[in-house]
This record gives C-alpha cells, structure tokens and sequence, in this order.
C-alpha cells in the first residue's frame, strides 16, 4: 500500500432485522418465498394506503443504540427520502433524516499492538429497504428488468460510523465486531449472503498530517469481509494513482466488482443526490420515554465483549478459547450451559473447539442442531473427571452419543467401557504380557528402558483399552523391577 | 422572485416532468405567487418555537410484529401494465 498518503474510511452499514413482519405493514419478511407473495397495498405503495410503524423495529432499534452507547433521542421522525427507481414502489424511500432515532455512539475496536480504539458512531435510523431487481438476460427478456417486492419496507437499521478507520484491517474489525454484536443482541441474523448485513464504504486518501479530508469515493453494497477488504485497498491504490499523476478524485458512488477485484465508477447516477427529505405525514413522531429506555437497557443480552470477559475471569479458560467460544452468540451458550451442568470449563472448551466444531463443520450444520447437547457433553466430561472413562476412550463414547443420541452413562454401561482401576485385574493382565514376552522383559531389565511403552500398549491392547494408563503406568514399572 | 425558472427546470426533472416553455413560464410564476404568499409567515418571529413537522397532535402509533395475509402475488400484479414470472416487467435499467 502507498505509503504516502493516510486512509480514511468511514462506514455506513444496513442491518436487516429479524422481525417476524415489515416495518409498516404486517406482510412477512421471509426470505426465499414466492415473488410478490408478501406483498400488500402498503408495500407495494398503492394509493391511499397508510403505513404504521412496528413496535418491535423500535424495540431492536433502542437495543442497538444502547449497546453502542448511542443517545436514545426522546422524539425522532421519519422522512421521506424521494428518488425514482422501479424497486421503489412509492417513490421514496420512509427513512429518517433530521431526528434519527440514536446519535452519537461509539464502538472500542482491537488493534494487533493490544490496544483499542474508539470508532465514533453518528447516528443509527431506521428505514424501509427497497424491492429486489432482476434483469433480463436471455434475448426475449433483455430489454426487460423484473421487480420482487417481497423485500421492499423490510425493516433496516442504517448504522453510520464517523471516518475513524485508517486502514481496511480497521474497518473489517470494526465490522466483524458490529456483526457479533447485532447478532448477538438479536436484532440481526447476520446473513451476510442474504444480505441481512451489507456495508458501503466512504474511503479517502490525504497526505500525511493533512487536517481536511480527501475527496471521498462511497464503495457500494458489498457483501462479504473479504470483498470489502478487497475493494478498500484497491480504492486506496486507484485514487493514489490518480493523486500522483496530478488528477483530482471526484466524488463519486464506485460499484466493487468482485470477479476482477476492482471497482468502478456508477456514472449517471451521481447527478443530482437531491432527494428533497421532508417528514412524513402519514407518520407520527416517535416519543421515547426514559421507562421505556430503561426496559429495554434491563432486557440487554450479554455482549460478546463482556461474555470474553467472563468466561476468562469466572471459568479461567484462556483468553483465546474465550475469544473463540464467544464469536458465536449460539455456541457461547452451548459452552455457559455445558459448565453450568458440571463439566471442567478448560475440558468443556476442548472438546466444543475440537470435536464439537469438527463434526459440524464436517457436517455443515449448526450447534443449535448438533445430536450431543450440553447436558450430554457434561455427563461425559465427568466420567472422564471421576477416571470412569479415559480420554482416548471418550472419543469412542463421544462417537456413539453423536450417532445415537444416547448419553455417556448408557453407553458406558452397555459396551463396558468402563476404566480398569481394580489393581488385581489390571496386574493379572501384566502378568500375562510379562509372561508372553519374555526376551522384552529381559531387554528392558538389561537397560533398555523405551521398552516401558511397548509394554503399556500391550496391557492397553489386551484391556481393550479400559485400563487407567497411570495405574498401568505405576504398576508395570514395580514389576518390570521384581 | 422567490423561484427563478431554472429552479423550476430542475424540479420538474427532479419530478420526471416533461414541460414546454409556456408551461415553464406560467409554472414558474404560480409557483413565485405561492412562495410569495407562504413567504408572509416569515414576518412571524418563531424563535425559539420547535419546528412542526405534523399538523395533528398525535404520537407513537404502533402496530404489534404480527403477521397478517399479504394480497399474494397474482392480486399484486393484477394492475401492473406488464408481469412476468410473478414479477412485475419494466424497461430495463442498468446501474
């Protein structure tokens, strides 16, 4: 990266919410369903038809102020923001424009030297999303666009930050933090491919200690961490190439095509950003009261963050088991469950990094689905605790329980796979492997004591692996001496 | 003048209005008259008075996030001009 200039990004993110229906009419938001099937006259902005607005949006919309310490303004309104396109039945858009409902939040970022960095929020609103757009692409329809309003007056929350990220590394934390962050307060499924969580991005460039701001290009609507690291680094190039070679940046909206990793210029649309914002009549003003405020800050979920916090603090597992465990708002309450029912917190994030993850990922499903629950795991976690079952044994009885779906205790018990720790079994045993293997035993007794292992494998072998490897350990070692 | 005639060009675009001059001319002086006349509630003094965005005293009205039938896709389309595939069909537009 050119070195001469510094990065500024700033970014506006959409975050569709999981509400049950739109945001101004009671048609579904379902995703996948037929064409126009959720549709009606408020959506599809037929005359005379008045949009009310969905309780819940506001709900989700307060949530996610408050966990980015936003101001919860006490009155907002919507607006109308008006441009033509066919996927914008009514003609504009139902946003917010002077009075957003959250103002000047803030999320604390990571950075790689262990120290964090504050990225101011502006403001958070509320809005309609607009239908989706197909176009033709066999001859009989190539002069034709085709218009699914299913989408269009989804609920979004437009979440903007301020230009406080200096690189695309910055501007991916900060994203993958918002998005742990919807996700974990449910507002958000966190479908990126759905498009339940899209980014643009304002990137400039300006000479080092520059105080104004570079001449912005807005990078639009992309939709994987990968794509926008892609398309902010060779925006970052491009510009500082048309800097070098004595040509101005223009301001202008940049479409990020992801097949040839480059970006281009939306010409024709720039013309004319004047959508006229003016309050909407049809819906009242929003007044928020501190009650109202205060419910739903007593209803928050723990955020990730703190839930890091915790599991370090209250479990003492290391930070990074934390870190993992808690990227997912599901499987951190796998691990928290686990625990709760008795497991050892340092096994409990072993076995859910390691098996648990591996045989979903093997199986591309998701922990909520996984046939081994949290109460299972932990029955088995003990066996393992009170030296019923050793570890290499688990790993059988874990095998079954995901299979069967049967617990650890049953199945101990109906393959015998309880650990040998009777010592007269377990010498009996020795005896016989001392006995078939003789000129071993005469080695090891010569001095050849790396025989010891070739011993316990045999005990094991002939145990069926059910004998306590330490017991088996100590013991072979006093008789390998007699 | 409270509207000069270009302004008025750039609204009617803005609008996707097609206008010829005498529309123009006469458009842009009834526009002027209305600015002119809305224009006296300028002699108010209104500091400190919080702007109205709506005229009726009416605030938080909610509806509950519960689904209710949609008009489903073949009444949806039964007044576009065009539809295909249960989706309504216009001229292509590419960004």
């Amino acid at each position: 990266m050119n070195s001469e200039y510094e990065v500024v990004i700033g970014l506006e993110v959409h975050v569709q919410l999981t509400t049950a229906t739109k945001i101004f009419c009671g048609c579904s938001t379902a995703f996948g369903n037929a064409p126009n099937a959720q549709t009606c006259p408020v959506c599809l902005g037929l005359p005379g038809a008045l949009p009310v607005l969905n309780r819940q949006v506001v709900e989700n919309a307060i949530r996610t102020g408050l966990a980015t310490d936003c101001r919860i303004a006490p009155r907002s309104i919507f607006a109308r923001k008006n441009y033509f396109y066919p996927d914008l039945p009514k003609g504009y858009q139902i946003s917010q424009f002077e009075l957003p409902i959250c103002e000047h939040g803030h999320l604390d970022i990571p950075l790689d030297d262990g120290t964090s960095k504050r990225i101011g929020i502006t403001r958070i609103h509320m809005e309609e999303d607009a239908g989706k757009l197909q176009h033709g692409e066999t001859p009989a329809t190539a002069d034709s666009s085709f218009v699914d309003l299913n989408r269009a007056c989804t609920p979004l929350l437009e979440i903007v930050s301020e230009p406080d990220m200096r690189s695309a590394d910055e501007a991916i934390t900060y994203l993958k933090k918002l998005h742990q962050m919807v996700k974990a307060l449910q507002v958000c499924d966190g479908n990126m491919e759905q498009g339940s969580f899209r980014c643009d991005a304002n990137v400039s460039i300006r000479p080092w200690g520059q105080a104004e701001l570079g001449t912005r290009a807005e990078l639009k609507n992309i939709n994987s961490f990968r794509f926008i690291k892609q398309a902010i680094e060779y925006e970052v190039e491009r510009q500082a190439d048309v800097l070098e070679s004595g040509g101005k940046v223009i301001q202008e909206t940049r479409l990020f095509d992801s097949t040839s990793g480059t970006t281009r210029s939306m010409r024709g649309k720039e013309e004319a950003h004047d959508y006229r914002y003016f309050p909407d009549p049809d819906l009242v003003p929003l007044v928020i009261d501190a009650d109202w405020i205060e419910r739903v800050r007593d209803a928050l979920p723990e955020l990730p963050e703190a839930k890091r916090a915790r599991f370090v603090r209250d479990y003492g597992i290391p930070a990074y088991d934390a870190g993992v465990l808690t990227q997912n708002h599901e499987v951190s309450s796998y691990f928290d469950t686990t625990v709760a029912a008795g497991a050892d917190p340092k096994q409990a994030s072993n076995w859910i990094m390691g098996e648990v993850q591996r045989r979903l990922n093997d199986a591309g499903s998701e922990i909520s689905a996984a046939p081994v629950d949290p109460a299972m795991l932990a029955g088995m976690l003990k066996r393992i605790a009170d030296k019923t079952i050793s570890g290499k044994i688990a790993k059988t009885v874990f095998d079954e329980m995901w299979k069967s779906g049967t617990d650890a205790d049953t199945i101990i018990e109906a393959k015998g796979l309880k650990q040998v720790t009777d010592s007269g079994a377990i010498e009996a045993i020795i005896n016989d492997v001392i006995a078939n293997n003789a000129p071993q035993v005469a080695d090891y007794r010569a001095g050849k004591e790396q025989l010891l292992g070739f011993f316990v494998g045999q005990v094991m072998k002939a145990s069926k692996g059910k004998a306590n490897p330490a017991a088996v350990n100590d013991m072979l070692k006093k008789k390998l001496q007699e | 003048m409270k509207i000069s005639r270009e302004q008025v060009v750039q609204v009617a675009k803005l609008a996707r209005l097609e206008l010829d001059n005498d529309e123009l001319d006469a458009l842009t002086g009834q526009m002027d008259a209305i600015l002119a006349y809305v224009d006296k509630l300028n002699e108010l003094d209104t500091d400190g008075i919080i702007p109205t965005s709506h005229a009726v005293p009416v605030e938080n009205a909610f509806r509950p996030d519960a689904p209710v039938p949609s008009l489903g896709t073949e009444k949806a389309l039964s007044n576009a001009p065009a539809a295909a595939d249960g989706c309504f069909k216009v001229p292509k537009v590419i960004e």
